[in-house]
C-alpha cells in the first residue's frame, strides 16, 4: 500500500532532521521524504497538518501476559494498545506461564504477533530455565527463535556464581543480560523505605536493595566483559553508580519507567493500591535524579513498564495489591510531558522513546537495526503521526489495553496529558489511527 | 497529582470513621477524649447502659486474631445497646477463598452499621471505608504495623487522667517501635497533643533512624531513652521477633531494655508505666514493676471500654 503523510513535521532524532515535509511510504519502506517522486500515487493520505511526524516508539518493557496470564491481558488487546499509543516495537520480558525458556514458544509469539501486524515484538528469553536462577536456558537457540537478550524478569538470581557464569555464557556469544538490580533479600518489601513507608507502616525497599545488586552487576561485567541492560533504575544513588560504570567504559546501558520518572512515594497517599509498583516509587530527590540522568543521556531509555493487572487484583490491602500499571497508551503522553516540563527539545525528548532504545538493542534486531527508530528514505516505514499541542484526559475504562489501573487516571490526578497519536504505522501499513486522521 | 481529602472525615470536617490518628486534628482528638469521660460513669453504674446505639449493628470484622481487644469493643458496643457480631474471619470466609471486599459487600447486605476491623495488611481498613455503603462506619481496630488508634486514644486517656497536662512531659516509648502500630498511632496522638518530648527506645533492628521522620528522638540505650521521663510506654515484644536476625533472644532483650524497678529509677519519681498488654512478664518488664504502684496497665483496660464507646457513639452520629 502506498500512503502519503502529507503536511507534518516531520522529526528525525537520531540526525536531529526537524522539518515540515511530505513522507511518501510504499512496499513497507519510506521511499522519500519531502522529495516525493512526481508519479507516486497514494492509495491513502493521511492530513498530517499541526502534526508530527516522527519515528515509532520502541518500548524496552511491556507485558503482554500471553501465555499464562491471559485473563489480565491478551497479545491481540496489548498489541491494539501499542499501536494507539505510537509503540511500533515492544520488548516482552520471559515471564510468562511457562516462561520464555523455549524456543517453541518464543517462535510462537513471534508469530502470532506477526499475523496480527499490530506492533512488532521482540522477547527477551529466560536467562536461567523457569527463571529458577540455577540452569542456564539454551540461548542459542533461543536467539535463533527470536529472542534479542536474556533476562530474570522480577527474580534476581540469589547465588551469584550462576549469575556469573550467565554474563560468561552470554558474553561469549555477544548476547546482552537485561537484568533489573534488585537484592532478592533487601527487596522484600512492598513500599520504598522512607518516611511514608514507616508513616503507614508498609514494609520497606532500601535503596541498598538496588545499589547492592549495582555493585555485584557492575563487578561481574567488569570480570566478564558480558553486555548488561539495566531495567528500571529507582534511586538516585543508582544513577550515580551507573554515571560511574559508563565513565569506566563499561558496556552497560539502562532504562527508567515512566512511573519512577513521574511520581513519588508520597503520591502513595492512603494506600492507593494503582501506586503498588516494582520497583517501587522512591523519594523526590531519586525522581528528580531519574529526571536529570535521562535527560543527559546516561540513563538511555524511558519505558512505559506496561504490567496489565486484573481488576480484582488491586481491590486489595496495598501490600496484596498485585503491582503494575497499564502504560503503554501513556508512553508518549509522559514522554512529552517530561520533555516539556524538563526544557528540553522535542527531538530529545522523542530520542529517549526512539532511537536511544534502538541503540540498546543494537545487533540484535539485524537488519533492523539501522533503520529502526528512525525516519531515513529506504528506512523501514515504522512511524507515528501525533498531535503536540491535543491534550487528553486518562479515562481507564477507554484505554485499549485489557489493564486498567493506572497512577494517572484524571480522577486521580486532575491533570491533562499532552501529546495525542493521530495514526501509526508499522512495515508501511496503518496499525492504528484515530477519527481525525482520516482524511483520504 | 491531586489528594483526596483524608476519608475518615466528612466534608464538615467530622469524625465519620476513624482509621488513624494521623490526620486528625487536635480538637477532634479531645473531644473523644472528653467524650470517654462521661462514659467512664456508666461502667459504675447498676445497670451499665445507655441507649445510644439502640438497634444499631456493629460488625467485629476481626481477619487476625485477637481475644481482647475484640472483647473490648463488644463490650462497649452493648454498653452503648449496640446489637454486636462477632466474626472470626480468619477461621471462616478467607480460609474459603473469599476476597476481603465479597465479605464485605455481603457484610453490608446484612444491614450493618458498623465494621470494627482488624487486619494483617496496613490500610485493609482504608480499603473497607473506601468500598462499604456510605452509612456504615468502620473502626480500625489494628491494621498491619499502621495504626492502632483506639489504643492510641485510650492510651493518651489515661496519659491525661494521671499527668493532665501533655504539653510538658517527656514520653518514652520502649522495644519492637517498627513493627508495632500501638507506637505509630501513640506517637502522632503525642505530637498532636503537644508533647515535645517523645522518645523511641530500642536497638536498631527494632528502632531504625527512619523513626526520627515521625518527630521522635530514637534512643538505642535504654538509661538515656527512659532517664526523666514522665510516662514510660513498653510495648510487647512478638513471639517471632524473640530469636532470629532481629534479637538474638529474649533474654538479651530484657537485659538491655527490659524494665526493671532499678531502670525505672532513671525515670520521674512519679514517672508512670503503661503497656497495651498482653505482658510479657521477664521480656520486656519484670513483675515487680509491672505490678507495681507505678504501674497503669489495668486502668489503661477500664478506660479502653470508655474510649471505644465514645470514638463509636462519635463517629455513628456523624454523616457522610
Amino acid at each position: 500500500m502506498k500512503i502519503l503523510i502529507k503536511g507534518g513535521r516531520v522529526i528525525n532524532p537520531a540526525t536531529g532532521r526537524d522539518e515540515r515535509a511530505d513522507v511518501a511510504i510504499a512496499t513497507g519502506r519510506i521511499l522519500g521524504i519531502g522529495h516525493v517522486p512526481a508519479d507516486f500515487q497514494p492509495q491513502r493520505v493521511i492530513d498530517a497538518a499541526g502534526c508530527i511526524v516522527a519515528p515509532g516508539l520502541v518500548d524496552l518493557a511491556a507485558r503482554l501476559r500471553e501465555p499464562g496470564h491471559e485473563h489480565e491481558g491478551m497479545l491481540e488487546s496489548e498489541l491494539n494498545a501499542a499501536a494507539a499509543g505510537g509503540v511500533t516495537s515492544l520488548v516482552c520480558p520471559p515471564d510468562t506461564d511457562p516462561t520464555l525458556d523455549e524456543p517453541g514458544l518464543v517462535e510462537m509469539l513471534k508469530f502470532r504477533a506477526r499475523k496480527l501486524s499490530l506492533c512488532r515484538l521482540f522477547p527477551l528469553g529466560a536467562l536461567t530455565r523457569g527463571l529458577g536462577g540455577e540452569v542456564l536456558t539454551e540461548m542459542a537457540e533461543l536467539t535463533e527463535a527470536g529472542c534479542i537478550g536474556f533476562s530474570q524478569a522480577e527474580v534476581p538470581i540469589v547465588d551469584t556464581l550462576v549469575l556469573q557464569r550467565a554474563l560468561q555464557y552470554a558474553a561469549t556469544f555477544g548476547y546482552t543480560v537485561w537484568l533489573r538490580p534488585q537484592d532478592g533479600w533487601l527487596g522484600k518489601g512492598v513500599a520504598a523505605s522512607g518516611a511514608v513507608a514507616t508513616r503507614l507502616g508498609l514494609s520497606g525497599v532500601p535503596v541498598a536493595a538496588e545499589t547492592v545488586a549495582l555493585l555485584t552487576i557492575i563487578e561481574l561485567v567488569r570480570i566478564t566483559g558480558a553486555r548488561v541492560h539495566l531495567c528500571r533504575l529507582s534511586s538516585a544513588a543508582g544513577v550515580a553508580l551507573l554515571r560511574a560504570a559508563k565513565a569506566e567504559g563499561l558496556p552497560i546501558t539502562a532504562d527508567v519507567s515512566i512511573n519512577s520518572l513521574h511520581l513519588t512515594d508520597v503520591d502513595i497517599g492512603f494506600f492507593n493500591p494503582a501506586m503498588r509498583l516494582t520497583p517501587p516509587l522512591r523519594q523526590g530527590g531519586d525522581r528528580d535524579a531519574l529526571r536529570a540522568a535521562l535527560a543527559d543521556g546516561t540513563i538511555d531509555a524511558l519505558v512505559s513498564d506496561h504490567t496489565p493487572v486484573e481488576g480484582d487484583m488491586k481491590a486489595l490491602p496495598f501490600g496484596e495489591a498485585e503491582p503494575g500499571a497499564t502504560g503503554l497508551e501513556l508512553l508518549l503522553s509522559l514522554a512529552l510531558k517530561w520533555g516539556a516540563d524538563s526544557g528540553l527539545p522535542l527531538a530529545t525528548t522523542l530520542a529517549r522513546v526512539t532511537s536511544c532504545p534502538v541503540r540498546v538493542l543494537g545487533e540484535s534486531l539485524g537488519s533492523l537495526a539501522s533503520s529502526a527508530g528512525q525516519l531515513l528514505p529506504g528506512g523501514v516505514a515504522d512511524v507515528v503521526v501525533f498531535d503536540p499541542e491535543a491534550t487528553w484526559t486518562v479515562e481507564p475504562g477507554r484505554l485499549l489495553s485489557q489493564g486498567k489501573h493506572t497512577p494517572f487516571a484524571f480522577e486521580a490526578t486532575g491533570t491533562a496529558l499532552p501529546g495525542r497519536v493521530r495514526a501509526t504505522l508499522v512495515a508501511g501499513t496503518v496499525a492504528h489511527e484515530s477519527l481525525e486522521a482520516r482524511t483520504g | 497529582m491531586l489528594h483526596r481529602r483524608n476519608p475518615q472525615l466528612n466534608r464538615h470536617g467530622e469524625l465519620i470513621h476513624l482509621l488513624s490518628i494521623e490526620g486528625l486534628p487536635r480538637d477532634v482528638l479531645t473531644h473523644i477524649l472528653d467524650t470517654a469521660g462521661t462514659f467512664l460513669s456508666v461502667n459504675d453504674r447498676e445497670v451499665k447502659k445507655v441507649p445510644l446505639l439502640r438497634g444499631k449493628s456493629v460488625f467485629n470484622l476481626f481477619f487476625e486474631n485477637s481475644t481482647r481487644t475484640r472483647t473490648t469493643f463488644e463490650i462497649a458496643a452493648k454498653r452503648l445497646s449496640a446489637d454486636v457480631i462477632n466474626l472470626d474471619i480468619a477461621k471462616s470466609s478467607a480460609s474459603k477463598g473469599e476476597s476481603l471486599l465479597d465479605t464485605i459487600a455481603n457484610l453490608s447486605a446484612m444491614h450493618a452499621d458498623m465494621f470494627v476491623v482488624r487486619h494483617s495488611e496496613s490500610g485493609a481498613p482504608y480499603l473497607i471505608a473506601q468500598h462499604c455503603a456510605p452509612h456504615v462506619h468502620v473502626v480500625n481496630a489494628g491494621d498491619g504495623r499502621h495504626a492502632h488508634p483506639t489504643q492510641g486514644l485510650l492510651d493518651m486517656y489515661t496519659i491525661r487522667h494521671f499527668k493532665q497536662d501533655f504539653t510538658k512531659l517527656s514520653v518514652a516509648i520502649v522495644g519492637d517501635i517498627v513493627h508495632s502500630r500501638v507506637a505509630r498511632s501513640d506517637i502522632h496522638a503525642l505530637t498532636t497533643l503537644g508533647v515535645p518530648d517523645i522518645r523511641a527506645v530500642g536497638p536498631k533492628t527494632l528502632v531504625p533512624g527512619d523513626l526520627r521522620d515521625m518527630g521522635v528522638r530514637v534512643c538505642h540505650s535504654m538509661a538515656e531513652g527512659i532517664r526523666d521521663a514522665d510516662v514510660i510506654i513498653m510495648l510487647r515484644l512478638q513471639n517471632e521477633r524473640m530469636s532470629g536476625a532481629m534479637l538474638p533472644s529474649a533474654g538479651e532483650f530484657f537485659k538491655n531494655y527490659g524494665l526493671t524497678a532499678d531502670k525505672l529509677a532513671l525515670a520521674r519519681p512519679d514517672a508512670i508505666v503503661m503497656h497495651p498488654g498482653p505482658i510479657n512478664r521477664g521480656v520486656e518488664i519484670e513483675s515487680s514493676v509491672a505490678d507495681g504502684a507505678r504501674s497503669v496497665i489495668l486502668p489503661q483496660v477500664t478506660f479502653g471500654i470508655a474510649v471505644r464507646m465514645a470514638v463509636m457513639s462519635i463517629i455513628a452520629g456523624n454523616e457522610a
